[in-house]
Order: C-alpha cells, then structure tokens, then sequence
C-alpha cells in the first residue's frame, strides 16, 4: 500500500510502515518476511529485542575469518572497511550496529592520521560493545582508546609540555558544545589527561610501529598540580573531568541533540530534545533508556518523522544489500561493496575529519547521486538476487498487474516506500509504455521489467531518504 | 602565453596523481653520483640504461616516450618538492596535498577551491571533471558540482539497464523525477508546521538529479564527435586521457581534469614494477599530447603529475619504505622547460630517518600554476605566500 499524503494532517505511523520506520533507523532496514514477523510481535516487543542486541547472536566471527584470514588482523583500510560493511549487512544485533556508526560519526578518528586499520576496528569494537551502555564510560572508554589518543595528539600531552588537542575537542565536540567553557578549562581539562598515553601491545623496534596499541597511564607524565575545571577545584585527573562534563545542564541537551538528529531528524525539534535530555538525566546518562524514549515518542512514530532525512553512504549501501539479500555469507567481492559507501562520500573508518561527517543534504552531489542511483539501481535490477526473486515471487502471487499495481506494489515491497504523486505519475507513466504484467513463472522477460521498475523507484529522490 | 594569433581559448589544467608514493630516486636517476650507488643496493638503475640528461642526471629508462618533452623544453622537472615535517602516511600526506593545510585536518580541496573561483555560480556542471571513482579531496568542496567518470562511454545514469529502449524509457521518466514543477503542491515531508526543511532537501535534490543528467548528456556528446588517428595504448591510464582529450575537444567548458594511477606504493618487486608504471605513464602522457596537438588543442593546456611523497634513499633489498622529497612535473607547451628547485643532498649527513629533505614547498609548485597559467589568486587556496618559479 503506497500512502497517500495529503498537507495539513500528521498522523501516526502504523503497522508495518511504523516498523519498517523502526527497522530503517534502528538498524539498516528489514525484508517483508522480517517486517511481517515483527509485526505479529508488535512495536514495543520488536523495539525491546533491538535495544537488547545480546539475546541475539553473535556473528559467527571464525566463519568470517577462515574465508577472509586477512581481516583478522589487517592494517590496511580495505578490508578493514569491507568487515565493518559485512557486519551491517548480516548482524542480527541492527541497532548495536547502528550505535557503532552514531559513536563513530560522533568521535570522529580517522585512518588517514593513523595508517594502521586495527586500531581502528579496535576502537570500533569497543564502541560496539558500550554503545547502548552510558555515556560516562563511552566519555572514559573514548579518552583511554588509542586511536583517539593517537588522532588528536593526546600521547604528547605531558606536564611539561601540554598539548590541547584532545581536551579542547572533548568539551567542543564530544560533549558539550562550544561556547559552554572557557580557554582556561580548555587548559585545565587537557591537564587532566597528561600521561594518558599509548603503547604497542608487542614491544617493537620502533615505539609505535604496526602493532596494535593499547593504553597506557604514565604517572611521571601527568601533572597532579591543582586545577579549576567550570568553577570547581581539585587535583582532577581525566574521569573526574568527564563526571565534573556531565553534571553541566550542555551536555544532557548535547547528547540529546545528537541522538534526535540521528535517529529522528536532521532539523531539531526542541521541545523533544528538552524532553530527552531529561531522560538523559534522570537516568544518568543511559542510552539505552534514551533510546526507548525517544523511540516509544509520538514524534519518532509520527508520519512527519518518517523519510525525511537524507540516508547516509552506509545506509544506502547496506540497506540495498540486506534488501537483495547478498553477501550473506563471506565470499569474494564484499570489497567492492565496501568501497561504494567511499565513492559516496563515506569513508567508514575514515572521516574527513575530527566532526566527523557533514550529514543531510550534504551527501548529495552530482557524482555522489549518480553513485547512489546506479549501485541501487545496479543491484534491485538484477533479478537473480535472492531478495528480488522473493520481491518476485510476492507480485507473482498478485495476478495480473495493471501499471498502477505494479507502481504501487513494488513501491511497497521496497519500503514501504512513501511516492509523492508526481513521482508515481512519471513511473506509472514509465509503466505502462509495456502495458500490464503477468508474472507466470520462467518468465525472465516479465521479471525484467520487475527489475526495472525496481531500478526507478531507487533512483527516486524519495529513495535516498529515510 | 600563446601568441600566434589565433584565438585563445581559456587554460586548462590537467593533474594526473601517481598514488602510492613515486621513487624520485629511480625516476630521475642521479646515476653520476657514487652515492647513489651507494645506498641503493639493488633497487637501482644502471649508468648505462639511464636516459642521460646530462652527466648527472637521467630518466629512468621506462620514460622513454615522455623524455621528449624534455628534449623540446616543454618539461619542468621540480625536484625535492615536499613540506616541512614530511608525514609518512599515504592518506595524511595526500591529504596534506589536497588541501595545503599540514597542522589541521581540513576537507576543503586546493582544486576545488580554484574551481569556485573559475564559476563561483556553479553554471557549469562540467568545469571540473574526474576520470576515476570517488571525488579526490584536491576537488573536494562544498557547492562544487565535479563529475566523476569512470569510463566515459558508460557513464550515464541508469547504465544498468541493458535494453537500448528501456533505458531510453527510463532517462525520460527521470527527468520527470527529478524536476521540481511538483514540489509547490503541496507536499511537505517534514510535517506541514515545520515549514519544508523536507522541501528543501528534494528541491535540492531536484537540481542535483537535473545537473548530473545534464552532465551526463552533455559528456556523451563529446563521445559523439570525437574523431582521432592518435592510437593510446591500452592501459586505463591511457584510456582515462583520451576521455579527458574527448571532453577537452568537445569544448564543454572544462578547466580542471584530474585522474589518478594506482600502484607505487613499491616496498617490494620495485623494479619490474616502476617501470611498468612509468611506461604507463610515458606512453598515454605521449599520446594524449599528440592527440592534443593533432587537434590543434595543445596550447591551453598544461598537465602536472605528482605523488604524496617519495621513497627511502636505501632500498630494503626488494623495493623501498615510505620517504619524502618527491618529484614533480609540469608539462606543456608554454612550459619553460628545465630542472627547477634543487635536487636533494644524498649525503647520509644530509638525511632525515633516512629520507631525502624537501628542497621546494608543493606549494611554490600550485601558486606558480593557479597564479601563471590558470589566472587565479593563489594565496587564498594554497594558504599563504610561497615562491613562485617562472615556468609558464
């Protein structure tokens, strides 16, 4: 069922549209076979099964390593890359996933400084293990992780020479925003995390050669002078400044502001956001209790919620995939797949800088948009993909389809997808120049012209929302 | 500049990128230094297959095609060009490249820059064209429409559908998707209180579909009346700077090209490996030139080829480490040719970690460029005051 949207009402989402909602932001999408499951569970059940990603499996991480032994271990950012992208497309655990990517986009840490890809998987890992846990230990857990320390320059922190970098970005950018300290908290907060240094984890020639890092306090560096952090005083070290962040009234509306803007819309609605800061507060920083609010809230299952953020690279590319149902096994060309959310402008481990990627309409661009139409496009046409073939065999069980039928049929197994009415008209239009359509099996010509309708409707604009 | 009377069209710059790290030492081979022998080992190239130019220095031997231009003085050979505090990484030193900006990360690129400032309105969707996957961040800047093709013969939207009809189909209903006649009934994504953020993002999508099938039109037609005796060999260097001559003679507007090759990044077989990239280069760097001067083209056009950095002075027995102090090339026809900057010291006195010093900022090498050939102000984009050569 396509729905029709007239202006002046909002309306609550329901049914599989409401789920499928859920399904797109919580994690990467869903099949018609998982909505219509979830379905018969209902909302609340299906969220709480999200929100508690450990009473799913694992990823069978040795049946991924036997085919792709160079992924255990790999320095380089290709196959670094492709292992994050297959998570995607095949964990059962959707919203730790999609945690990862918010922590991710939010401490931004990239290859480029790095050059050397397991430090990054291994930061990832860490902020897939705690990303629904609390703040608090995200805040700690991201000032010990070597990746970040190595990124922004906290191993030449010491109290001789102190180096800023880390504790100025912390405050901006991290946890409260700009405009809530001042310079000398700056300096005092980048005190605190003297001595917060790194090491190889295998003692190497050279001190930070290829190997893993891991943290490392250094007591001889780090200065035990007094210090005044947003008006209190105390020998502070690193997680006394992080517990002094987060009694400040910023940051609960800084998390708060993040998470909307990430799960609900690019534009901020402020009374929700003060709502959910609340939340945040009460429950000392939960994500997990942020998250059930903000996901039980009338304004996330509200039609105005829904397709009006631009996907990011990785959620188009994902979500196509989960939607084909490719690679749901470890086999040779997943790189290529990951490599596509690179030529769309996400380079996942790898943003262009420490403020992580610039979201909403800044994804599209000439030469990103024809990226995202031609791989979408590229893989809903081919009709030998499982997916497809089970979009197929869905419409095969409806008769004979007028182009209307058709249009709205396909529309509907590919979301459902929300068409504006000019939108329908131009692939009605482009529907019924071979007229109506009798799916009898073997058919490959009639398949085709299913995949090519598939292939319009992700060229849509409406597609590259969600 | 071009004084022989006939009409002058607009200059076009074309930068082709050697990634992974280009050894300056195997590439202009200073052969009569004993030094260089020396620390090289085995990674090096005899005195006797150098192609000398003079008694010092030489080409490695695989630039046969390219050392033409040098011969003609249409080739500027910048040596030991670099920045202060090399940075070893692949993706920070290109970065660093991209945007000229060493002690920040920053996003905006140099090209993308001078772009903006060629058509501040964005009117042309084709005044900076790619050949490659993914936008390089050299062409990366916010409001800069750069088309990114892969092959230029089927580059279009929708190229996954095969049946000549079906995609003619699907291009026509395209454009009906994507033009924005429909957005004022009424329709608000975002809710009808929030006053169309949701409409902007669509109308802002509507012109971004619009341009990038105007560009794809536009580019096919280049393909149409391209007509050339020139013969590039088969590699995808050479096929990516025929597409750029196609795109060039087709008069599209173009002022910025950019391509890329892959594959120098040569910490083992080194030597069966270069050279097959510098012939790669050599060869389709040859041809696209004499594609450029048999349609009359060449004159508007100069081409710099660069890499993020250099390679260790030792080699490691097979190939050589990451380094610093690269070479550089500016070609044309209003090039000045000759040796600019200062070949790097190989004394081990002289070294950093092993590596050559930089001798020139990359910098010198982009305002000469913006400043001399394209017109443009270099000091907003290269981020300072550097010192030009006189090569154009």
């Amino acid at each position: 069922m396509v729905v029709a949207i007239s202006p002046g009402e909002v309306s609550q989402l329901t049914g599989v549209e409401l789920l499928a909602h859920l399904y797109r932001r919580a994690g990467f999408g869903a099949t018609r076979d998982q909505l219509e499951a979830a379905l018969s569970n209902g909302y609340e059940a299906t969220l709480d099964q999200l929100l508690h990603p450990e009473l799913a499996p694992p990823l069978e991480e040795d049946l991924i390593y036997r085919y792709w032994p160079d992924m255990k271990e790999s320095r380089q950012i290709d196959p670094a890359q492709s292992l994050w992208v297959y998570r995607m497309i095949n964990t059962q655990r959707p919203l730790e996933e999609k945690m990862a990517l918010f922590w991710h986009q939010l401490f931004a840490t990239g290859f480029a400084k790095l050059n050397h890809a397991k430090v990054m998987t291994n930061q990832v890992a860490m902020l897939r293990r705690n990303g629904l846990s609390n703040f608090r230990t995200l805040l700690v857990e991201i000032s010990r992780d070597p990746a970040m320390i190595f990124w922004l320059d906290n191993h030449t922190n010491t109290k001789r020479v102190h180096n800023e970098n880390y504790g100025r970005e912390l405050l901006e950018l991290f946890s409260m925003g700009i405009g809530n300290y001042t310079e000398d908290d700056v300096k005092n907060c980048a005190r605190a995390f003297t001595g917060w240094t790194l090491k190889p984890t295998i003692p190497a020639a050279q001190p930070y050669g290829r190997f893993d890092w891991e943290f490392e306090f250094r007591s001889d560096l780090h200065d035990y002078g007094d210090k005044t952090f947003l008006g209190e005083h105390g020998n502070f070290d690193g997680t006394d400044i992080i517990d002094i962040i987060l009694r400040q009234p910023p940051t609960a509306q800084f998390l708060a502001t993040r998470l909307y803007k990430f799960f609900v819309a690019d534009v901020v609605d402020q009374a929700v956001v003060d709502r959910l800061a609340t939340v945040a507060t009460e429950s000392d920083y939960d994500i997990r209790s942020m998250l059930r609010w903000l996901f039980l809230s009338d304004e996330f299952r509200s039609e105005a919620a829904c397709y009006v953020k631009v996907k990011s690279p990785a959620e188009h590319v994902v979500g196509i995939m989960r939607l084909v149902e490719d690679f749901t096994y470890p086999r040779h060309g997943i790189r290529d797949i990951a490599l596509e959310c690179r030529y769309m402008g996400q380079d996942v481990l790898n943003p262009p800088s420490v403020e992580g990627w610039h979201v909403g309409k800044e994804w599209i661009d000439t030469g990103i948009l024809v990226e995202r139409i031609n791989f979408a496009a590229g893989q809903v046409g081919d009709i030998d993909k499982p997916g497809v073939q089970k979009i197929i065999g869905r419409l095969r069980g409806m008769g004979e389809l007028t182009p209307e039928q058709l249009v709205d049929a396909c529309a509907d197994l590919l979301g459902p997808l929300r068409l504006n009415s000019p939108t329908r008209a131009a692939l009605v239009d482009f529907a019924t120049r071979e007229g109506n359509l009798l799916l009898t099996p073997g058919d490959r010509a009639a398949e085709e012209r299913v995949g090519a309708m598939l292939s319009m409707i992700v060229a849509t604009r409406e597609f590259q929302l969600v | 500049m071009s004084g022989n009377g006939k009409s002058i069209k607009p200059p076009t710059l074309v930068v082709l990128q050697l990634t992974g790290g280009n050894d300056p030492l195997n590439t202009i081979v200073p052969y009569g230094e004993g030094l260089y022998y020396d620390l090289r080992k085995t990674v090096r190239i005899a005195p006797q297959e150098v192609l000398p130019i003079d008694a010092r220095y030489g080409f490695h031997p695989a630039m046969r095609a390219i050392k033409p231009f040098w011969d003609d003085g249409k080739m500027a050979i910048i040596s030991g060009v670099g920045y202060p505090n090399p940075n070893y990484s692949h993706f920070r030193s290109m970065d660093i490249w991209y945007t000229c900006e060493q002690d920040k990360i920053a996003t905006d690129g140099w090209l993308g820059k001078a772009v903006h400032d060629i058509d501040p309105k964005a009117e042309n969707v084709l005044t900076a064209v790619n050949f490659g996957r993914g936008l390089p961040r050299a062409l990366s800047l916010s409001g800069v429409p750069v088309a990114s093709v892969a092959q230029l013969d089927t580059y279009g939207l929708l190229t996954s559908l095969s049946s000549v009809p079906q995609r003619q189909s699907a291009l026509e209903v395209f454009s009906c998707l994507y033009d924005d006649g429909w957005n004022d009934q009424g329709h608000t994504a975002a809710g009808p209180d929030s006053a169309g953020p949701g409409d902007e993002v669509l109308r802002y999508m509507g012109q971004t579909g619009l341009d990038a099938q105007k560009g794809a039109d536009i580019l096919r037609t280049a393909l149409g009346k391209y007509q050339s005796d020139v013969q590039y060999p088969a590699t995808g260097l050479a096929q990516s700077l025929r597409g750029i001559a196609q795109v060039k003679f087709a008069d599209l507007g173009t002022r910025v090209f950019y391509t890329s090759l892959f594959g120098f990044d040569t910490h083992a077989t080194q030597l069966p490996t270069h050279a097959k990239l510098w012939q790669e280069v050599s060869e389709a760097v040859a041809a696209f030139f004499a594609d450029l001067r048999a349609h009359d083209e060449a004159d508007d056009v100069v081409m710099l080829i660069w890499s993020e950095f250099g390679r260790r002075v030792k080699d490691n027995g097979a190939g050589t480490d990451h380094g610093a102090g690269s070479v550089a090339f500016i070609l044309g026809e209003h090039v000045k040719g000759g040796m600019y900057g200062e070949y790097p010291s190989l004394k081990p006195s002289d070294l950093t970690l092993g590596n050559l010093k930089y001798t020139v900022d990359f910098r010198s090498t982009y305002a000469t460029l913006l400043d001399q050939w394209m017109h443009i102000e270099p000091e907003p984009i290269v981020n300072g005051k550097f010192e030009e050569f006189a090569i154009v």
